[in-house]
């Protein structure tokens, strides 16, 4: 990778700001597993686990699975949030491999959040 | 809301990830800039809020007082929505909300205390990218401050921003960045350095490793600014080993960064060389202390040595050294980017920015939390960390960790601000936040805080090696029940010895658990002494196991759990322990639901 200069680091932005909004023909939906070393104690791997071996099942190609840090509630680890083309992220709770194959068949699969495990919808403020 | 009260008109705007994906922020510049044009931004104010969670029309505008919904609103919508709705009055129908949006019973994040009283700048990414992708990271905006700097600012001008902003160590200690900055690059004595202290040693505090694992390039961007600032090419962070994700994700973070450029040589070809080493510490609580934790770097013993000289002239291998904190460094990138003003619009009159704390305890949601200076505790441990569980009453915080103190009920509405906690003796801390519950006994959480600091103190100096331990003993006959009378003024005189004698910081303020404890709970410790009694029935050797027959409901569940069957009871009769078997466990304490045991 050779260095890159101010123009490409505003390119790199661009390229990976349009990759964040799901759209139509390229990821359908997004499924976020939070792995701070709070997630991980909880069991945050096993469902990564989960989602991985149903993708790889069903043979998904425009599910996107991928981890990221503590989302701030270590209380009720495992977490994850699961994204669908045009509608708000969910982030689910307390979650356990029985709870996450029931999301991946209802949420991910038919595009309908599972009400009793999920905590919110929507995302937080972080811009000035 | 913070709606100024002069303002006629208010524009709430989402700023989740979403909205910005779909250009919130170019909105909200588009609609500045026709308000500055027809002179009304004295008179209309732009919120950035929560996700509202209907992503997919974004980006949303919600006008107020009318409550009006806009949504899949474009920059050149701008002139349009000021037009007809600010100066003529009259809903633009084009853009407004049709009420389609499916319902469900989930609530919006923004409508959840935990979540919606927050407010991120340091956690800005968190749980958003994937801390082990670099383009995830400048997609938020990362290393777009670094370039910022490197492009238009001069180190000086750098330096400038930062005291502006107001921002002070997040360490504990609160002295003011710009100004240690500042100093450190007056000494032309090359080469220099930058440090980032990530030793975070507190009991029940995780800020540091939370952000060094969920978004380490926030650290190193941040770090290359003060090297930048400073004129340091060699930056170091010192994380403790008990923390091997985040070195396996700092580490991966510094070789992405190198290959881009944005570490080593010619950094975005401005000729600014900079690049970052990892120093794991083993874990000695005394390596946080920033002449202890240079040593320790060096490969010395991790000993505090006396100042002056300061790190600033004479640190790292006797060269002019920076060093701050995981946090502080966090905050440079939004500061930069969004300037030193706009940093210090946030908060308290002394204290700007935000803080982020580690909820720990008796307390509902524990986790991570980041609000606003000049929140109150009430709010951060009530409306965000959900309030005391079991049904039971808050007693206390213990702010600060080893070096902090408690802060009790009556104190509950303090700002979270560097001198209001102070004032209550309490301290910022590095952001460990104890909630205590009325079964936890003051005096026992005082020799808790007071047996880590005798473990941990290094042994320099005699105050803290030997005071320290006198202090432990003392108060292990306490709850022992040997107390005796003037042994509080005992332990008031030494801990006041201590704290003015000691050499470092760590010392400086080791005795603080105990003398704020006595300060706010004095009759905890007169109960242990004068009635041999542990009011909050932790002390076992200070409790009675003693049935309360006007208290007991005779339901048996003492009985039921006692381990040892040391229990008598039969149905509608008062349970009775026999003190010969009893292992005094307090299992038959933790269970009684009517406190009928003393």
């Amino acid at each position: 990778m050779p260095k890159i200069s101010i123009q490409d680091l505003k390119k790199i932005k661009e390229r990976e700001r349009s990759k964040m909004v799901l759209r139509e023909g390229q990821f359908r939906a997004k499924v976020t597993v939070h792995m701070g070393t709070c997630g991980i104690a909880a069991g945050a791997r096993d469902i990564m686990g989960v989602f991985r071996d149903q993708i790889a099942k069903h043979e998904l190609m425009d599910v996107m699975l991928t981890n990221s840090g503590c989302a701030g509630l270590c209380a009720k680890e495992p977490m994850i949030t699961v994204e669908i083309v045009d509608s708000a992220p969910v982030k689910y709770i307390q979650l356990t491999k029985d709870k996450a194959l029931k999301i991946f068949e209802e949420h991910v699969l038919g595009g309908k959040p599972v009400e009793d495990y999920a905590l919110a919808m929507g995302s937080e403020t972080t811009a000035s | 809301m913070s709606a100024s009260p002069s303002y006629r008109m208010h524009f709430m705007m989402c700023a989740g990830t979403g909205c910005i994906a779909s250009g919130s922020l170019d909105v909200k510049d588009a609609l500045e800039k026709e308000l500055a044009k027809r002179n009304l931004s004295d008179e209309v104010g732009i919120t950035m809020t929560g996700c509202n969670g209907f992503c997919a029309m974004g980006p949303l505008v919600v006008v107020y007082p009318d409550g009006i919904f806009y949504n899949q609103v474009k920059p050149e919508h701008a002139p349009l929505i000021i037009e007809e709705h600010v100066l003529k009055g009259r809903v633009v129908e084009s853009l407004l909300f049709k009420e389609e949006a499916a319902k469900t019973r989930v609530p919006l994040m923004k409508d959840i205390g935990f979540f919606g009283l927050q407010r991120l700048i340091v956690l800005r990414n968190r749980g958003l990218i994937d801390a082990e992708n670099i383009d995830e990271y400048i997609a938020r905006d990362g290393y777009a401050a670094l370039a910022k700097a490197l492009e238009t600012m001069t180190p000086e001008e750098v330096i400038e921003e930062v005291k502006k902003s107001g921002l002070r160590g997040r360490g504990g200690g609160g002295f003011p960045t710009g100004l240690k900055w500042e100093e450190c690059r007056r000494y032309d004595n090359f080469p220099k350095y930058t440090i980032c202290n990530g030793d975070e040693g507190d009991p029940g505090a995780f800020m540091d490793r939370s952000v060094m694992e969920g978004d380490p390039h926030s650290v190193l961007e941040g770090m290359a600014i003060s090297g930048y600032a400073i004129g340091a090419e060699q930056g170091y962070i010192y994380v403790r080993a008990e923390y091997p994700l985040a070195i396996q994700r700092l580490e991966k973070a510094i070789q992405d960064a190198r290959e881009y450029g944005l570490l080593g040589k010619d950094i975005l070809g401005s000729g600014f060389n900079f690049d970052i080493g990892i120093a794991p510490g083993a874990g000695a609580f005394v390596c946080g202390e920033s002449t202890a934790l240079m040593y320790s770097i060096e490969g010395k013993r991790g000993m505090p040595r006396i100042k002056p000289p300061r790190s600033a002239e004479s640190g790292l291998w006797n060269q002019p050294t920076n060093l701050n904190n995981v946090e502080t460094f966090a905050n440079l990138n939004p500061l930069i980017l969004h300037g030193g003003d706009w940093f210090a619009s946030i908060g308290t009159e002394g204290s700007k920015g935000t803080k982020v704390f580690a909820l720990t305890g008796a307390v509902g949601n524990v986790g991570l939390v980041e609000v606003p200076m000049g929140t109150t505790l009430k709010t951060l441990i009530f409306d965000i960390g959900g309030g005391i569980p079991k049904k039971r009453k808050f007693k206390a915080a213990q702010m600060g960790g080893p070096s902090g103190g408690c802060i009790p009920t009556n104190l509950i509405d303090v700002e979270i601000d560097y001198e209001s906690l102070l004032g209550a003796g309490a301290m910022m801390g590095s952001g460990g936040v104890v909630v205590m519950d009325d079964a936890t006994c003051m005096v026992d959480t005082a020799r808790f805080f007071t047996e880590f600091s005798v473990d941990e103190s290094c042994g320099k100096c005699i105050p803290c090696r030997e005071g320290l331990k006198v202090m432990f003993e003392k108060l292990t006959d306490i709850v022992e029940g040997r107390g005796q009378e003037g042994d509080v003024e005992f332990l008031i005189d030494l801990g006041h010895h201590i704290n003015s004698t000691s050499h470092c910081g760590l010392g400086k303020s080791a005795a603080n658990p105990v003398l704020s404890t006595i300060r706010y709970f004095r009759d905890e410790y007169d109960a242990h002494i004068r009635d041999k009694h542990c009011p909050a029935l932790v002390c076992p050797e200070l409790i009675d196991f003693v049935v309360v027959e006007e208290k007991c409901k005779m339901c048996g569940l003492c009985y039921r759990n006692c381990p040892v069957q040391a229990i008598t009871w039969e149905k509608k009769k008062v349970a009775h322990i026999d003190l010969n078997k009893c292992t005094k466990c307090r299992t038959c304490i933790t269970n009684c639901r009517f406190g009928a045991i003393r």
